[in-house]
Order: C-alpha cells, then sequence, then structure tokens
C-alpha cells in the first residue's frame, strides 16, 4: 500500500488512488492513513470494495484518519479470541466527511464513552498479536486506528 | 410444480459428546433414514451442512466420508458452508436438488464438533468469517450481539430485562426438549446477575458452544405418501445476504437477509407472517430473537421486546417462538443449527412434538449465519 499517498493536503480534491490494495492503513508520506474508498455517486465505504454501492469502482480515496466520528454504538467484550486484549472495548463510529456519513468499527481507548460522543482516530503499529488466531498472518494487516474520545 | 416434502427427520443429543464429527454426522443420518423407512441406496444427493470440520478437528471431505458410513454411494455428496446458517443453507441445497427433479429422495445431514476446544478458541474459529478490517480489532460475533443490543435498548427504549426474558423464556422451552444442552429453568436475576460478556449483554443472553448433528429426508410431494402419512411439505424458502462489513449497513438494528429472504418464502406459500402459527428463530444471542421477529414482520420495528414482555411468544402465547428451546437452550452446533430448528418446525406441523406440542398448520424457521450476514427462510405445512 506504499502507493497510498491519500494525506489531509489531497483530501480536498479526491485522488485516483487505487483501492485495490485496501486493507485500510497505509504508510503514506505523511505517516499511516484510514484508507476509505469514493465512488462516483458520492458515497464513501470503509473499507473500500473493489465495487462501491453503485457497481462501480471507485473514483478515489479518503483517509478518514484527518476527521473526527460520533459514537454510533460500543462495547466491552469480555470473551476476547487469543491474541486479543482482554477487555476489549469496541465502537462502530461515523464520520461526517463534508456531508457524507462514512462507518467504521474499532477498538476504542477506554470504556469511558456513551453514544453520540466525539472520537478521533489514534494509530496503533498492532491491534492483536498476529500470531496468535487462526487468521494467517500475511494474509492481512494488523495495524489501524483505535478511537479516542474528544 | 411438485413441491418438496419433508418425510423424515433426526436429531442426535446436542451438548457435549464423546463422538467426532463424522460419528456425529453418521448417528442422525442413519436415525432419519430410519424415521423415514428409507434405505441408503435410495438416496440420490447427500448434502453436509457444516462450516468449520477442518478448521475444528482437522477432517475435511465430510459428505464423502457420510456417505461411505451410511453406504449412500453412490450419491451425489456436497459440503455446504454458510457459517451459522449452513443448516438452513443446506435445507436450500436439498429442496432445490428435489424441486429441480435433480434427485428423487434427498438427505441432509448438518453437524458440528466444537467443544473439544476452549471458548476463545472456538469464538475465532467462528470470528475468521469477519473482514480482515473487523478481525484485526478482535471483533466477534459476541461483540457484534453487544454493540447492537445496546443502540437497540437507546433507539427503542427497551428495559434490559426484556433481553433476559428471551433466555428464560428459551431454557424453559427446552426443558421438554430431550436433545437440548440444557434442561434447565433459569430465572431473571440469574440472567441480569451472570457475567458481562459483551456489554450489556451477560453470559445467559447467549447460546453454547455443542457439539450434534440433525437431519432431514426430502422428496417430491407426489410421492411422499408411499413413505409416510405424516410428512410435512416446504411451502416456501428464500435465501439472501447483507452486507460482510457489518457497521456498513444503513440501520444496524434492521437485518435486511432476513427481511429479504422471507418475503421470498412469504410470496412462494402464497403466506403472510400473519399465518405463521409457530417460529424457530436463531437466537444466537437474545436481541437476534427481537431483530428477527420484527425483520420477519411479526412485530413492528422495535416492538418485538414488548411481544417478550406480554408473553406473546410463549409456547401458550399466540406466537410461540422456539418451542424447541432455541439455540439459546438446545445448543448451536454451527451447521447442525438451521436442519435442526427445521426438524422442530417438521414436529410441530405434523403433530409430533410431544409435550411442546403447539397448535401449527403453518411454520417457520430463520437460520442466520455471520451477523445476519446470510440468512435462509424456510416455511412448512402439514399435509393434513
Amino acid at each position: 500500500v506504499s502507493d497510498d499517498t491519500t494525506s489531509a493536503e489531497s483530501s480536498e480534491s479526491p485522488d485516483t488512488t487505487s483501492a485495490e490494495s485496501a486493507g485500510a492503513t497505509g504508510a503514506g508520506d505523511d505517516g499511516p492513513t484510514m484508507t476509505a474508498a469514493r465512488y462516483a455517486d458520492g458515497s464513501i465505504t470503509y473499507p473500500p470494495h473493489p465495487l462501491g454501492p453503485d457497481g462501480q469502482e471507485p473514483v478515489g480515496t479518503v483517509d478518514l484518519s484527518d476527521y473526527t466520528a460520533e459514537v454510533v454504538t460500543w462495547t466491552t467484550s469480555t470473551a476476547t479470541p487469543p491474541g486479543v486484549r482482554e477487555p476489549n472495548s469496541l465502537a462502530i463510529v461515523e464520520f461526517d466527511v463534508e456531508g457524507e456519513p462514512v462507518r467504521a468499527i474499532g477498538q476504542l481507548t477506554t470504556d469511558e464513552v456513551d453514544i453520540g460522543d466525539a472520537v478521533r482516530p489514534v494509530y496503533c503499529e498492532e491491534l492483536r498479536d498476529p500470531n496468535a488466531g487462526i487468521r494467517e498472518r500475511e494474509s492481512q494487516e494488523w495495524d489501524g486506528f483505535r478511537f479516542e474520545p474528544l | 410444480m411438485d413441491r418438496v416434502a419433508i418425510i423424515g427427520a433426526s436429531m442426535t443429543q446436542f451438548g457435549d459428546r464423546d463422538a467426532w464429527v463424522r460419528e456425529l454426522l453418521a448417528e442422525a443420518g442413519e436415525a432419519c433414514l430410519a424415521d423415514a423407512g428409507v434405505s441408503p441406496d435410495e438416496v440420490d444427493h447427500l448434502y453436509v451442512s457444516n462450516m468449520a470440520s477442518g478448521e475444528f478437528e482437522g477432517q475435511t471431505g465430510v459428505p464423502n466420508a457420510l456417505a461411505h458410513d451410511l453406504a449412500a454411494m453412490p450419491a451425489y455428496t456436497a459440503r455446504i458452508d454458510q457459517t451459522s446458517s449452513s443448516g438452513g443453507a443446506g435445507v436450500y441445497a436439498a429442496w432445490q436438488s428435489v424441486a429441480s427433479g435433480a434427485s428423487d429422495v434427498t438427505l441432509l445431514v448438518g453437524g458440528e464438533k466444537m467443544t473439544h476446544r476452549s471458548t476463545a478458541e472456538a469464538t475465532d474459529v467462528i470470528a475468521s468469517l469477519t473482514h480482515p478490517v473487523e478481525y484485526k480489532h478482535g471483533v466477534t460475533l459476541p461483540s457484534f450481539a453487544g454493540l447492537t443490543a445496546r443502540l437497540y435498548l437507546d433507539t427503542y427504549d427497551a428495559p434490559r430485562e426484556s433481553l433476559g426474558k428471551v433466555a428464560v423464556k428459551n431454557h424453559r422451552n427446552g426443558l421438554d426438549n430431550p436433545h437440548a444442552q440444557f434442561r434447565k429453568e433459569v430465572d431473571l436475576d440469574t440472567v441480569l446477575e451472570s457475567p458481562v460478556v459483551a456489554d450489556p449483554l451477560r453470559l445467559y443472553d447467549f447460546c453454547p458452544i455443542t457439539d450434534g448433528s440433525a437431519a432431514l429426508l426430502l422428496c417430491r410431494e407426489s410421492v411422499a405418501k408411499e413413505y409416510t402419512d405424516d410428512y410435512a411439505v416446504v411451502t416456501g424458502i428464500g435465501g439472501a445476504t447483507d452486507t460482510h462489513v457489518v457497521h456498513e449497513r444503513a440501520d444496524p438494528t434492521t437485518m435486511r437477509g432476513v427481511v429479504e429472504s422471507s418475503e421470498i418464502a412469504y410470496e412462494m406459500a402464497d403466506r403472510d407472517p400473519d399465518d405463521v402459527d409457530v417460529a424457530e428463530l436463531h437466537d444466537m444471542f437474545t436481541i437476534l430473537e427481537f431483530l428477527q421477529s420484527e425483520d420477519l414482520g411479526f412485530f413492528e420495528k422495535g416492538e418485538g421486546w414488548k411481544a417478550v414482555e406480554e408473553g406473546v411468544t410463549d409456547r401458550d402465547g399466540d406466537l410461540p417462538i422456539n418451542t424447541s428451546g432455541g439455540l439459546k437452550s438446545k445448543g448451536h452446533p454451527l451447521g447442525a443449527s438451521g436442519v435442526a430448528q427445521v426438524y422442530e418446525i417438521y414436529k410441530q406441523v405434523v403433530g409430533d412434538a410431544g409435550p411442546r406440542q403447539v397448535e401449527a398448520d403453518v411454520g417457520l424457521a430463520c437460520n442466520v449465519g455471520g451477523f445476519g450476514n446470510c440468512v435462509t427462510t424456510t416455511i412448512l405445512e402439514g399435509s393434513a
């Protein structure tokens, strides 16, 4: 994903970076990104998909780490799989990208949170131990963004 | 079109079993053939509903193994994996094989062996169905349930106790199911004070980890009478998918796969939700019983919890839900569950449900995979 150069600078004018490699995070010049795909119909999805809700390929990307989000709902899971922190607080959040809603799921930095709270993405190099679970280590990325209340 | 009939059914004891997946499948398969009085060489198609025998046990190729163990060669075999809804998808495949004319007699056996793994390992096998952006955060199916339950309670102003009452009801129903993993009544305080698993949900809001198997035998309705007078007809069946990435759904409290699959099934059966007399819903988590009972059209969105509070879904209520005890008390051997749901509805509509029997001409089973990712809805009616 080193070809992903989406950054705060380029977010004003959607670039045409390929979303094919889109796991979510990319190490661009300005650090890791939380890459969502933008489609011709204006919709944005996280993660990117080969074809969007409109049935068409993405036309650009958006780095959600440049935005804040609102907590839609959250939980604290105490029965966690191998390699996952326990307890594991998680939230579904909604970003507002120039009026377009985009949802994401991720770990929380705290369990002191409520529905409707504002959060921001903070980078984490390793969200769970890639060697402990059933998923093949090389098949996906293990870094990403946790959500921290503002 | 000649409709498809179910002429035999069986299920093994669900629970913590010594048997491995091959033995569980053979136990249910043999019992099902015996129930219908059909010899194994009459089986044209043999389907096995199973999510993860390779991951759980290192045993793949289970349909062929079962064909040999049941002496059903040269039957055509296939494994049907649709995660937790493998059973429902197997019912669909079996129905399709007979409806299309490809098979005269189809045996469907669903089964899973899970209890030899720790809860953490079994949770991880099931969570492996998630998207990489979910999996890397340690998202599990129970955590989806916690996320959705919190939003449901908040959105519809439902009391936490209403979820607990689903567990109480289904445990009570399971008392009369000899195959259930738990035949133990629980009171509301026990549910509400049990350990937190995925806040706000607690231990008793979740189904257990289970070994078990269930089977069905299907043929065309026009020849069903040659085997038995007591058969059920698959009058409607539909399957549908929703997003793989759960957070991308516009309304997290609506399972579009349930809505879409049931609309197909209702239309095929020429039935409405009001016509359903008894239903088996996929209560892997208590919150799922609310979501499905609404998305199947039994109750308005956000009102499903009231039906439980008012006893509407009790065994002696207007619409009994999960007379078998549901996944909650019966147990949830992944690939077996959707088959066992149809086993219960078959027993209800042919009038052979014993102490669990309710007045039922039309029954519905809704089997959910992932967190609503894949769904099969099946409607059965008695032959009378």
